[in-house]
C-alpha cells in the first residue's frame, strides 16, 4: 500500500474519518475534536511535512454544519497530498488550533477568523488580518452582503451623485 | 513671452507672472511614489526605458509626500488603505495635483464590492482620470500632458 | 471622514519584547507607502539601534474581496478577476483556475493548446523574474539594472499583446484551451526573443554576481534552513535556495510539462544570495523549456470541442441548430460544473500557487480560494529578519519576492 492509503486507513480506524460524499478523492471528513491528533499523526508517522493551506467554505442557509474547514497537507518526499475536512456548526463555531503542529497555520487561521468568524482556541494571536481592525462582520460568510454599488446610468445619475461621498479641494 | 534686444547682446524677456509660474510648475512636477497594484507596474514601465517620463521633468519619484507635488494613485484603493491615502494627500504641500490612474482608481473598476473604494475621488479630489486596466504607458503620458495643460491654464488665486 | 489610523500598544503587546514597553527599544512604522516594500505592506519594527529585534507585518491594504466577488459571477466572468490577483504573473493566475474547471468538468485540452500554454506561462515567469531582478537591484542601489530589465520586459509584453491585444491582463487561457490561436508572427518573435535573452542575462550576472558590494549586502543575510522553510509553508525559490528541490512542475506535472527536459536549480546556503542564484538559473531553464516547446509545437485545434463549455465558432452558428442553442445557453446561463471540490497547484514564480475550487452544481462557484505563496512568505518574514540590520531587511524583502496582490487577494 502506498503512504496515502496507509494514512487514510489509519485515520479511518482511529478517528472514524469518512470519505466526503462530493469531493471524490479529495478529502476525508473528520470530527473537530480529532483534528490536532490527526495532524500530529500525519506529520510524525506519514511524512506530511507541509501544511499547504487551510481554507473554509460556507454552506448557509444550511446551519448544521454551516462551515467546512479544509486542511490541505502535502508531503514533499512522497509527493502526495491529503485533505481533511472538519464540519463546524453555526451555533458553536470553534476548533482547536493546529499551530503547535504546523507553524504555518498561524496566519491561515487568522484569515479564517477574519473572513468566516470561526474561532480557534489556543491560537497565540487571533486578530483581524485582512480587514481593518475595527471592521464589523465576517465578509466571506454568505449572509454578509457583497457591498455592490449600483452603477450610475443616465436615469439614476443625479440620485447616486447626491448620495456618493466626494472629496472637495481644501477639505480635511 | 516677448524677447527684446537691449544693451547689445543681452536679451530681455517679458512675460506674465502667472504664465511663468505655471510653466515652471508643469515642467518640473515631481510625482510621489504611490503605486498600489497592477497599475504601479505600468507606471514603473512608463518611468523606465521605452517610455521615458524624465523627458517631462519627472526624473525622480520622491518617496516622501512632503517633497512631491503630484500623486498618481495607481491601483485599487481598499477600505483599509483609504485613510492612509487621505493622510498622504494632506501631507503634500500646496500646489498639488492628483491623477487617478486606471479604472480602479477612477471608479472602482472590475471590483464592485465591500472592500474597494469606488473611485478614489471619494477620498481625495482628482484632477485627471486615466482609463484603462491597466492603462498603457502612452495613456498615462497623455494623462500627464492633459494635466500639464490644465496647470498652464490655472490662475494664481487658485493656490494663493 | 475616516477614523484616524492609530494602533495602541496593547493590541500587539504580546508580540513585542518587554524592552519596547519600557522604551528601551524603538517601535518604528515602515508604513504602507514606502519605496522598498514592493507594494502596500506595513511593517512594525522593534529596533535596538539599527538591529531589528522583531518585525510584525500588517497586510490587508490591498484586500480586494476577489473570492467573494467571484462567488457572485459565472465561471467565465469570474476568470477575468483572476488576472488581477498576482499582477506580475497574470497568465499564471488564469492557468490553475482553468485547470481546476477542466478537472471538475472533465474537459479535454488539445495538445497544441497545452504547448502554447506552457510557452506563455514560461514567458510570464521570465517577465516576473526580470521585474524582481530590476526592483531588487534598485533597492540595493543598482539603478541601471532596473532600466535594462524593463527593456526586456517590454519585449515579452509585446508578444503578449500580439496574441491577445492586451499588455498585462490578457485572460488568454480559457477553460478548454486558449481564447484563440496565436498569430503567425508569434513563433518568429518568440524565437528571436529567446535567442537574444541569454546574452542579456549573462550581462546582468556579470554586473551583480561577483560584485563585492552586492555580495556584502546579500551573503549570510536572511538565512533559513530547509526544515524551517517547510514548517512555515514556504515554497518556490525560497525553498529551493535552502536546498530542497521541490518544484510542482516536476512533482505534479500539468499541461504537458512531463514532455520537456529541464532541471530544478537549487542552492544550499539559504541566504539572499542563494535565492538570487536560484532565480537566475531558473531563467535559463525557462528559456530551455520554451525552446523545446516551440520545436515540438503540434498543429491542431487550440480549444476543446465540448460545446457544453466552449462556444462554437461563428461560422457554424449560421448552419447548425445545435450550435445556435449552445451559443445561446453559454451566453445567457454559462456552463455548470458538477458538485465537487478540487485543488490544483501550479508553480508560479513565487512558489506554489493553488486554486481550491468548490462547486455546488450551479453556474456560479460555491467557493474559490487562491493559496497564495506570498502569504506564507510574509508570515515567515519575522523569522528571516530577526537580528539583522534595517538595511538588510530591505534586501530580505526583495529576495522573497512578494506581491501584495497575491497575498491580500
Amino acid at each position: 500500500m502506498t503512504t496515502i492509503d496507509k494514512a487514510i486507513a489509519q485515520l479511518q480506524e482511529r478517528f472514524q474519518a469518512q470519505p466526503c460524499g462530493f469531493c471524490g478523492d479529495f478529502g476525508l471528513l473528520i470530527g473537530r475534536e480529532h483534528i490536532v491528533e490527526a495532524a500530529q499523526l500525519l506529520r510524525d508517522e506519514y511524512g506530511f511535512d507541509m501544511l499547504a493551506d487551510i481554507t473554509a467554505s460556507d454552506y448557509w442557509p444550511e446551519l448544521q454544519p454551516r462551515f467546512h474547514v479544509v486542511y490541505n497537507f502535502s508531503s514533499l518526499e512522497h509527493i502526495t497530498r491529503l485533505c481533511l475536512r472538519v464540519p463546524v456548526n453555526d451555533d458553536d463555531p470553534q476548533i482547536h488550533t493546529v499551530e503547535g503542529v504546523y507553524a504555518s497555520a498561524n496566519w491561515f487561521e487568522r484569515e479564517i477568523w477574519d473572513m468566516f468568524g470561526i474561532h480557534f482556541e489556543g491560537h497565540s494571536d487571533l486578530r483581524r488580518l485582512l480587514m481593518p481592525r475595527d471592521w464589523e462582520g465576517h465578509p466571506l460568510r454568505k449572509d454578509f452582503p457583497l457591498g455592490y454599488e449600483e452603477p450610475q446610468f443616465t436615469f439614476n445619475f443625479d440620485d447616486i451623485a447626491r448620495r456618493k461621498p466626494r472629496a472637495e479641494k481644501g477639505q480635511g | 513671452m516677448g524677447v527684446e534686444q537691449k544693451l547689445g547682446n543681452l536679451g530681455v524677456v517679458t512675460f506674465k507672472l502667472e504664465q511663468v509660474i505655471n510653466w515652471s510648475r508643469a515642467n518640473a512636477m515631481w510625482p510621489m511614489l504611490f503605486g498600489l497594484a497592477c497599475c504601479a507596474v505600468e507606471m514603473m514601465a512608463a518611468q523606465a526605458s521605452d517610455y521615458d517620463l524624465s523627458r517631462f521633468g519627472m526624473e525622480l519619484m520622491r518617496a516622501s509626500p512632503r517633497q512631491s507635488d503630484l500623486m498618481i494613485v495607481a491601483g485599487r484603493v481598499s477600505r483599509k488603505m483609504a485613510p492612509v491615502v487621505r493622510q498622504l494627500y494632506d501631507q503634500m504641500p500646496d500646489p498639488k495635483w492628483v491623477i487617478a490612474m486606471g479604472d480602479c482608481a477612477s471608479c472602482g473598476g472590475v471590483f464592485n464590492n465591500y472592500a474597494i473604494v469606488q473611485g478614489v475621488d471619494e477620498v481625495v479630489p482628482v484632477d485627471v482620470y486615466v482609463a484603462g486596466c491597466p492603462p498603457r504607458p502612452e495613456a498615462l503620458i497623455h494623462g500627464i500632458m492633459t494635466l500639464h495643460e490644465k496647470v498652464r491654464g490655472e490662475k494664481l488665486k487658485d493656490w494663493a | 471622514m475616516f477614523p484616524s489610523y492609530e494602533v495602541p500598544l496593547d493590541e500587539f503587546r504580546h508580540l513585542v519584547s518587554e524592552r519596547a514597553v519600557t522604551g528601551e527599544t524603538v517601535l518604528l512604522n515602515m508604513g504602507p507607502q514606502h519605496p522598498s516594500t514592493h507594494g502596500v505592506l506595513r511593517l512594525l519594527l522593534e529596533l535596538d539601534g539599527e538591529t531589528v529585534i522583531n518585525c510584525i507585518p500588517d497586510i490587508g491594504f490591498l484586500h480586494t474581496g476577489v473570492e467573494k466577488n467571484m462567488e457572485s459571477k459565472r465561471y467565465e466572468q469570474a476568470e477575468v478577476m483572476t488576472d488581477r490577483l498576482d499582477y506580475m504573473n497574470t497568465i499564471g493566475n488564469n492557468l490553475p483556475y482553468c485547470l481546476a474547471i477542466e478537472k471538475l468538468g472533465e474537459l479535454d485540452v488539445p495538445p497544441r493548446a497545452q504547448a502554447i500554454r506552457v510557452i506563455l506561462v514560461e514567458l510570464q515567469r521570465l517577465s516576473s523574474h526580470l521585474v524582481w531582478l530590476g526592483t531588487h537591484a534598485l533597492d540595493l542601489a543598482a539603478m541601471s539594472t532596473f532600466l535594462y530589465c524593463f527593456r526586456e520586459r517590454e519585449m515579452i509584453i509585446d508578444i503578449m499583446e500580439m496574441c491577445s491585444g492586451q499588455r498585462m491582463m490578457t485572460t488568454f487561457i480559457r477553460p478548454g484551451g486558449l481564447w484563440r490561436d496565436v498569430p503567425d508572427e508569434f513563433e518568429i518573435s518568440v524565437r528571436r526573443f529567446i535567442r537574444y535573452l541569454p546574452g542579456r542575462i549573462s550581462q546582468y550576472e556579470s554586473m551583480l554576481t561577483k560584485n563585492p558590494i552586492f555580495l556584502d549586502r546579500t551573503r549570510h543575510i536572511g538565512v533559513i534552513s530547509g526544515e524551517d522553510a517547510i514548517r512555515w509553508g514556504l515554497t518556490g525559490p525560497v525553498l529551493r535556495g535552502s536546498g530542497r528541490n521541490y518544484d510542482i512542475r516536476k512533482a505534479y506535472p500539468y499541461s504537458g510539462y512531463e514532455q520537456y527536459e529541464f532541471e530544478i536549480p537549487t542552492a544550499s546556503e539559504g541566504d539572499v544570495y542563494a535565492r538570487y542564484q536560484v532565480r537566475m538559473a531558473e531563467m535559463h531553464q525557462s528559456i530551455r523549456i520554451i525552446q523545446q516547446a516551440l520545436d515540438k509545437l503540434p498543429i491542431g485545434a487550440v480549444r476543446s470541442n465540448n460545446r457544453k463549455f466552449v462556444p462554437p465558432p461563428r461560422a457554424e452558428i449560421g448552419v447548425s441548430m445545435e450550435a445556435l442553442i449552445h451559443h445561446f445557453k453559454l451566453w445567457t446561463e454559462g456552463f455548470s460544473l458538477p458538485k465537487g471540490a478540487v485543488y490544483m497547484p501550479v508553480e508560479s514564480p513565487r512558489g506554489e500557487l493553488g486554486v481550491y475550487l468548490e462547486s455546488s452544481g450551479g453556474n456560479k462557484p460555491q467557493r474559490v480560494h487562491y493559496r497564495a505563496p506570498s502569504f506564507a512568505a510574509i508570515q515567515a518574514l519575522p523569522i528571516l529578519a530577526k537580528g539583522h540590520l534595517m538595511a538588510d531587511l530591505i534586501a530580505i524583502i526583495g529576495s522573497i519576492d512578494i506581491v501584495l496582490g497575491d497575498s491580500d487577494r
